[in-house]
């Protein structure tokens, strides 16, 4: 059977090309990877009060405890969170994130203006802001705002864990499974992230099903 | 050259006279609100991997900015090609998905959530109902494309035996750990 794990790499091989990431989102692409519009991971979970839905997203993934210490969000880039709750992949409301002068501003929890791929910031829907958090601080700056939305944004460890290392020898043909146990190439690794917990009474949904997805947009 | 000069000087003075009158009526004319700057869209992320694993290289950029309502249509197709190319053995997995009912699941490219129950991306008993800190999402996603119909086809290549993140998560807000410094 040897044979068929060699067509198996060779195809591996072929189809995920070289410099290409086998990761959550980690540098996905030739366009976004390593700016500060690189997505590297969405989670969406329950809060420690099962009454609230947890939505993270990271970016600017495998920063260096050093450079954790220069990275920063970007005033020009928009982070959303887009929420369809009728099951048609159309965003029905978001949630926005977007740096300036040392905060990050929130916006939403409503409907977009337009969906797709070009938006306008909800303006007049301003949720309200935290500092961001410096890498340097014993503990994290939080905020609850007005509409019981608790916020955080700041450099955190890197929550993925995969042996990357090894995937990579697997595709050259310098090995032909995973170690066991593996090595997690993401450990001491940190990303910059946004937290927001939100009340599910905020997020109505008929079929109790939400489908979740990340974007980040840049200012024309 | 006196000559030449003067002509010179007459069209320097023309010109600026045409320059100021043109100044003057900018000046005059109505200003404009500015509209709230449009923000495009770069990158984006549903479930992790996929763009990653299913989307060709060629394609990748484009994924990134097209609405997952419109992806199947621009991207069923490339996908079912990478799911057999990285595993031209593909007949069903544990979740009994063919090839073309897997990638039926995978091609709207967004993150399946319950707003009651637990929330996992696979634990044994949920099936993408969210996405939690601790779920080994790399493991899901091998078993599911090299395992086979239970799950033990391949067996060196259904996990990577990294089961855990490096440091724990916090069990209050916001969960993440803090950075290393």
């Amino acid at each position: 059977m040897k044979w068929k794990k060699i067509v198996l790499i060779l195809t591996c091989a072929v189809v995920i090309a070289g410099g290409l990431v086998f990761a959550a989102d980690h540098m996905d692409a030739p366009a976004v990877k390593g700016t500060t519009n690189d997505i590297t991971d969405l989670y969406v979970f329950n809060g420690a009060d099962t009454n609230d839905l947890v939505f993270v997203a990271n970016t600017q993934g495998l920063l260096s405890p050093t450079a954790t210490a220069t990275a920063q969000f970007d005033p020009k880039t928009l982070i959303q969170f887009k929420i369809d709750n009728n099951g048609d992949f159309i965003e029905d409301m978001v949630i926005q994130a977007i740096y300036a002068n040392g905060k990050m501003n929130f916006y939403g929890l409503a409907a977009p203006t337009a969906t797709g791929t070009k938006t306008q910031i909800l303006e007049s829907k301003l949720l309200g802001s935290v500092a961001v958090t410096p890498l340097s601080a014993s503990s994290p700056t939080v905020a609850t705002l007005s509409n019981g939305m608790q916020v955080f944004a700041g450099p955190r460890d890197d929550p993925f864990f995969f042996d990357l290392n090894q995937f990579h020898a697997i595709l050259a043909g310098t090995a032909t499974s995973f170690n066991n146990p593996g090595t997690d190439t993401f450990a001491g690794t940190n990303v910059l992230s946004v937290v927001v917990e939100v009340p599910k009474s905020l997020l109505p949904t008929s079929t109790g099903k939400l489908n979740v997805w990340l974007t980040t947009s840049i200012q024309e | 050259m006196t000559t030449i000069f003067k002509n010179y000087l007459a069209w320097m003075l023309v010109l600026l006279a045409i320059g100021f009158a043109s100044c003057k009526k900018n000046n005059n004319s109505t200003p404009t609100t500015p509209t709230s700057p449009y923000y495009d869209q770069a990158d984006q992320m549903g479930r992790p991997a996929v763009n990653t694993v299913f989307i060709p290289a060629s394609g990748k950029d484009s994924f990134n900015v097209t609405p997952p309502s419109q992806m199947p249509a621009l991207f069923a197709n490339d996908m079912k090609t990478s799911l057999l190319g990285v595993n031209p053995g593909y007949t069903t997995n544990l979740l009994t998905l063919t090839a073309d009912q897997f990638v039926g699941v995978l091609a709207n490219d967004v993150l399946n959530v319950s707003t009651s129950g637990p929330t996992s991306f696979y634990n044994g008993t949920q099936v993408l109902t969210g996405r939690a800190l601790g779920d080994d999402v790399i493991d899901v996603e091998l078993t599911l494309v090299f395992g086979g119909p239970d799950g033990s086809a391949n067996p060196g290549l259904t996990s990577d035996h990294v089961n855990a993140n490096d440091v724990p998560f916090l069990s209050s807000f916001p969960y993440l750990a803090s950075p290393h410094q």
